[in-house]
């Protein structure tokens, strides 16, 4: 791979602090040299890129550019065709969706995957599955363990509850809440997992303004207050801009930039292929 | 009070025990269907093979026995024990869990993301091949199964002649109600709150509804779908146990015991398919309205009726309310 496709030029390469006093640290998550076909479609064409520990990473590019195809390879819904996924300093094996969640990555979808039937305290609930202990014959006969281990992870959850702002509705099923809240709740149930990475598949797709503004808020403080590292797809530039430290850009599968918002911005090859279209 | 209301009340009675045996098989498809979108055809046959199973553990015969007979020459026919119900239920049990595991490993593992009509076709596969293991491994005679839970050996003596004596106290007339059917009905009830109990409080549960909920989002949250697709075969397995041993009671352990997932059919169209509720109402509405029925217009039309009431009120549902008295409504967005 080219040096110059690897490193980014705007931030430190070594552990730094932020402009606004957050910690960034290092490596999380490497991707090398990703390639992914379907049969003779090409959704990604050897793309690398990283994600450091603590910082607000945003994968971003017009539709149809692969950006949901390499959330899909990173939360292990996709197989790359060719390339590695490097997790904590060691390359990750072929892995199930549901392994990549235990190893500690929890995501969100682009058109909202929630339990519908389920209420909002229990679809955040099974964002616990990955922590729980205690095993299957002790939930069965609800032995002493599994009993005190329920009530911890209900305080977690009660916890995210109140964080998110979702008191009012903890028992409705999903299904019936408006669109905006369902997106909260789905985040909800991903910060449940207290994850090492929380990948957000167009977590402000379909939203007004105001629902925009409160999601914002939302992941920047998950970020601030638990420390998380957040990967995040979107296609509307402007909150990508304000939100992320650095910035992937993606175009037909190719990567044609990689850098802090600023960078991006200038990034010539960055404004023909998205920026540079004009509307009006 | 007149004698042919409370004629009409004890037919009431037996109808609403009846109608549990009906709700305990349909209980499996249900469960199975929620979690999966599979249909199993095979519930009814693995109450068979579960109560076959049971008797033959509970009476220390070798399974396979006539194929090994008949290969090595041996004269091999029990092991010469006979072991205490409850253990033989443990057994069983083990080998309900082997062959939900086995199931989900070699057929349905495989046909993940089918057509629902493929998935179908696997599961009246696996019944036609469940019943000839279970004919190859026990035996196809009629068995007698009379273990503690349904004998009166472990229930109270003479619960149904108390009722007898209060009820002629009271009415002037005494209910005459099988001693089998109150344990069965005693022994739905508990398995209904039990599996209530482990869906709505456990991780499993949890996970179960999850999986039954939305597949992607389950893998999302770390569920392994095929561990929970094993976990639901198992508890289906169980429950076709528990209506297998019901059944085998009432009417003997014989490979007509098949057929009584024909029963459960009409009591899922009444019920829904996706509805645990749903599917004990259902069995209870079948079973007191067959019983009802005959009682009452039998005679007129010559008797006969409860081999197809339970059909045409199916029928009736089928036309106006699809989804069952507890179905989820189908709406679509368009």
């Amino acid at each position: 791979m080219s040096v110059e496709q690897m490193t980014t030029t705007g931030v430190p390469a070594e552990p730094y602090v932020t402009a606004d006093g957050r910690q960034i640290g290092n490596v999380l998550m490497e991707m090398k040299n990703i390639t992914l076909r379907f049969g003779g479609v090409v959704a990604i064409s050897d793309i690398s890129f990283d994600i450091r520990e603590g910082e607000i990473r945003a994968i971003i590019g017009p539709n149809g550019a692969g950006k949901s195809s390499m959330l899909n390879v990173i939360s292990g819904f996709y197989v790359p065709t060719e390339g590695e996924v490097w997790f904590r300093g060691s390359k990750r094996p072929q892995m199930k969706p549901y392994q990549v969640a235990q190893q500690g990555l929890a995501r969100t979808f682009q058109n909202i995957a929630l339990f519908k039937g389920m209420s909002t305290l229990d679809n955040i609930m099974t964002g616990r599955m990955t922590r729980m202990k205690t095993n299957m014959l002790q939930q069965a006969m609800w032995w002493g363990k599994a009993q005190k281990e329920e009530g911890e992870h209900r305080e977690a959850v009660e916890k995210i509850i109140d964080f998110l702002e979702i008191q009012a509705i903890r028992k409705t099923p999903v299904g019936r809440l408006p669109y905006g809240l369902q997106k909260r709740v789905e985040l909800g149930r991903a910060l449940a997992a207290e994850p090492d990475i929380l990948l957000l598949d167009e977590p402000m797709a379909g939203m007004n303004v105001e629902e925009k503004e409160d999601m914002s808020r939302f992941i920047l403080d998950v970020n601030d207050e638990f420390g998380t590292t957040i990967a995040l797809i979107e296609h509307d530039m402007g909150v990508v801009m304000d939100l992320s430290d650095r910035v992937v850009v993606m175009d037909y599968g190719r990567k044609i930039g990689d850098g802090t918002p600023d960078e991006v911005r200038n990034n010539q090859e960055v404004i023909d292929a998205y920026l540079g279209v004009e509307h009006d | 009070m007149s004698d042919n209301l409370i004629y009409a009340m004890e037919v009431t009675l037996n109808g609403l025990m009846a109608g549990v045996l009906y709700a305990l098989v349909a209980l499996g498809f249900v469960l199975i269907y929620k979690a999966s979108g599979i249909f199993n055809f095979a519930q009814g046959v693995m109450a068979l093979f579960a109560a076959m199973t049971l008797v033959g553990i509970e009476k220390g015969q070798v399974p396979f026995s006539h194929l090994i007979n008949a290969v090595l020459g041996t004269e091999v026919h029990h092991f010469g024990w006979h072991l205490h119900s409850f253990l033989a239920i443990a057994f069983t049990v083990v080998v309900m869990i082997g062959l939900a595991w086995a199931v989900q490993q070699v057929i349905f593992k495989h046909l993940v993301g089918q057509e629902p009509i493929i998935l179908f076709m696997a599961t009246i596969g696996l019944a036609y091949f469940l019943e000839g293991v279970a004919d190859l491994m026990w035996g196809s005679e009629i068995k007698n199964l009379d273990i503690c839970l349904t004998s009166n050996l472990c229930m109270p003596q003479g619960i149904n002649e108390a009722i007898d004596q209060t009820t002629y106290e009271w009415f002037g007339y005494g209910f005459f109600i099988d001693n089998l059917d109150i344990t069965a009905t005693i022994v739905a009830m508990v398995l209904v709150a039990a599996l209530v109990a482990f869906s709505q409080y456990t991780k499993q549960g949890r996970a179960m509804r999850a999986v039954a909920d939305d597949h992607q989002a389950a893998l999302s949250v770390g569920i392994s779908l095929n561990f929970i697709w094993v976990l639901v075969w198992s508890v289906a397995g169980f429950v076709a146990l528990v209506a297998g041993i019901m059944w085998g009671a009432k009417s003997g352990v014989q490979f007509s015991l098949s057929l009584i997932a024909l029963k459960a059919l009409p009591v899922l169209m009444l019920g829904g398919f996706t509805s645990i509720p749903g599917a004990i109402v259902g069995g209870l509405i079948i079973g007191v309205g067959e019983k009802l029925f005959e009682f009452a217009i039998g005679p007129m039309v010559g008797g006969a009726t409860e081999n197809w009431f339970a059909y045409v009120l199916a029928l009736l549902f089928l036309v106006f309310r699809p989804q069952g008295l507890f179905g989820e409504k189908i709406i679509e967005r368009v």
